[in-house]
């Protein structure tokens, strides 16, 4: 039996449910045995190529974000959502209640601590969105394993329902949103 | 005894008593948001919702009658409860992890119950105002579900603090004081109108996160589990005093 392809990537997101992902130990080896890892952080491959699952933690805060978002939407028959920013947008999103400019200012010209003012404007930085947005705002997606981070019990849980071919399932005991 | 069927199970009920107060009195969940066994029930979060003889009603307002058939554990029901649930959470601003009501709140809890991974709806992300100006409670109406326990609370102990103004996704909880500021108003910390909020939108202050992870009300209970814990007693008592009187 050829193995299940697996891609992963933090976009707006503290990389705390790759950490939590890592969380599931020794069960990393069984995993290998029935799965690759395409792009993700694990496996340091840049472009995603065409994978069976995806996992995204992360909103959408920046025009990169919105393009890699859409790349794994392309690459992967199955996408999941890891964690609270990815499902509401989470801690990032509590900047939507700001307007960006005046985030921009505050952090960077006029904020507490700040030396040489100046908004970062070089041409190589993504364009941030006015919103942090969830990311089935921005493509379709399969399957959500909420939680900041989802438990090391639960993000295992549902990868191998998925790697077996059958739907995740948590239990109540696995769904927290905190 | 008058008796109605809730999912095929016989409940005995009192005359006078709603479906609600009636099968959390005998130990059978319904769920709900916006009901408390001590205030007049309101009827407007219809998590509560049953189909009563084939029709949909409101369990919380609803008179209990003999010989119901009572339906509320479907899949049916199930969806409409997860639904309406995600609903309230894409319209305000419910970011669990830095909420100091969680694990203690309700809609979180009923989150759980429900089986509810997503918020299915786009998010609002709506802008509402924080009041901090009251030195013992806070006001956060992010978080604010318009359940009005507060507004009734306030109205049973004589006070009207509170009040919802605006309609439909204007709605916003109002304070009654002349500057509209929580902290001019007459609401106490030992209110019941300042201690009844389900979710996370009027808080004591310098109580946060006293109560550790492993260890809040739903850490390891259901909601369905903590509500016949704490509130079928109180409906228990409520119907011994009103009969005894």
């Amino acid at each position: 039996m050829s193995k299940v392809k697996i891609a992963t990537c933090s976009l707006a997101g503290c990389f705390g449910c790759h950490m939590s992902f890592m969380d599931i130990d020794e069960r990393l080896l069984e995993l290998a045995e029935v799965a690759d890892f395409d792009r993700s952080p694990l496996s340091d491959i840049r472009q995603i190529g065409s994978c069976d699952i995806g996992l995204v933690e992360g909103g959408v805060c920046n025009a990169e974000n919105v393009e890699v978002l859409r790349a794994f939407r392309r690459n992967c028959r199955i996408l999941v959502a890891v964690g609270a920013c990815a499902i509401n947008g989470g801690i990032p999103a509590l900047r939507n209640r700001y307007d960006l400019g005046d985030c921009l200012e505050e952090a960077f010209l006029t904020g507490l601590g700040v030396t040489d003012p100046k908004v970062p404007g070089d041409p190589e930085l993504p364009l941030l969105l006015d919103k942090v947005h969830p990311i089935h705002e921005v493509v379709k997606i399969d399957y959500f394993i909420p939680g900041c981070p989802p438990s090391a019990e639960a993000i295992w849980t549902a990868l191998s329902a998925l790697t077996s071919g059958n739907i995740p399932q948590l239990s109540h005991q696995r769904i927290r949103y905190d | 005894m008058p008796s109605f069927a809730l999912d095929g199970q016989e409940i005995v009920f009192k005359p006078g008593q709603t479906i609600l107060e009636a099968s959390i009195a005998a130990g059978h969940y319904i769920p709900h948001l916006c009901w408390h066994p001590k205030l007049s029930p309101h009827g407007s979060c219809k998590l509560c919702t049953v189909q009563v003889n084939g029709r949909l009603c409101s369990a919380c307002t609803f008179p209990a009658a003999d010989g119901q058939e009572v339906i509320s554990a479907s899949e049916e029901l199930r969806q409409l409860r997860l639904r309406l649930t995600q609903m309230l959470f894409v319209e305000g601003n419910h970011f669990c992890p830095s909420c100091e009501a969680s694990g203690q709140c309700e809609l979180q809890a009923m989150g759980y119950y429900l089986g509810m991974t997503d918020g299915h709806f786009p998010h609002f992300f709506p802008r509402r105002e924080i009041d901090a100006s009251h030195p013992e409670v806070l006001l956060d109406r992010d978080r604010c579900i318009f359940c009005e326990l507060c507004v009734r609370a306030s109205r049973a102990e004589g006070k009207n603090v509170f009040e919802l103004a605006g309609r439909g996704i204007h709605t916003r909880l109002v304070v009654n004081s002349p500057s509209g500021r929580l902290g001019d108003s007459a609401l106490q910390a030992q209110d019941l109108a300042a201690r009844v909020c389900p979710v996370g939108a009027i808080v004591l202050k310098e109580t946060a996160f006293r109560v550790p992870i492993g260890r809040r009300r739903y850490d390891h209970k259901t909601i369905a589990e903590v509500s016949l814990e704490q509130e079928a007693p109180l409906v228990r008592a409520h119907w011994q005093e009103a009969n005894h009187e």
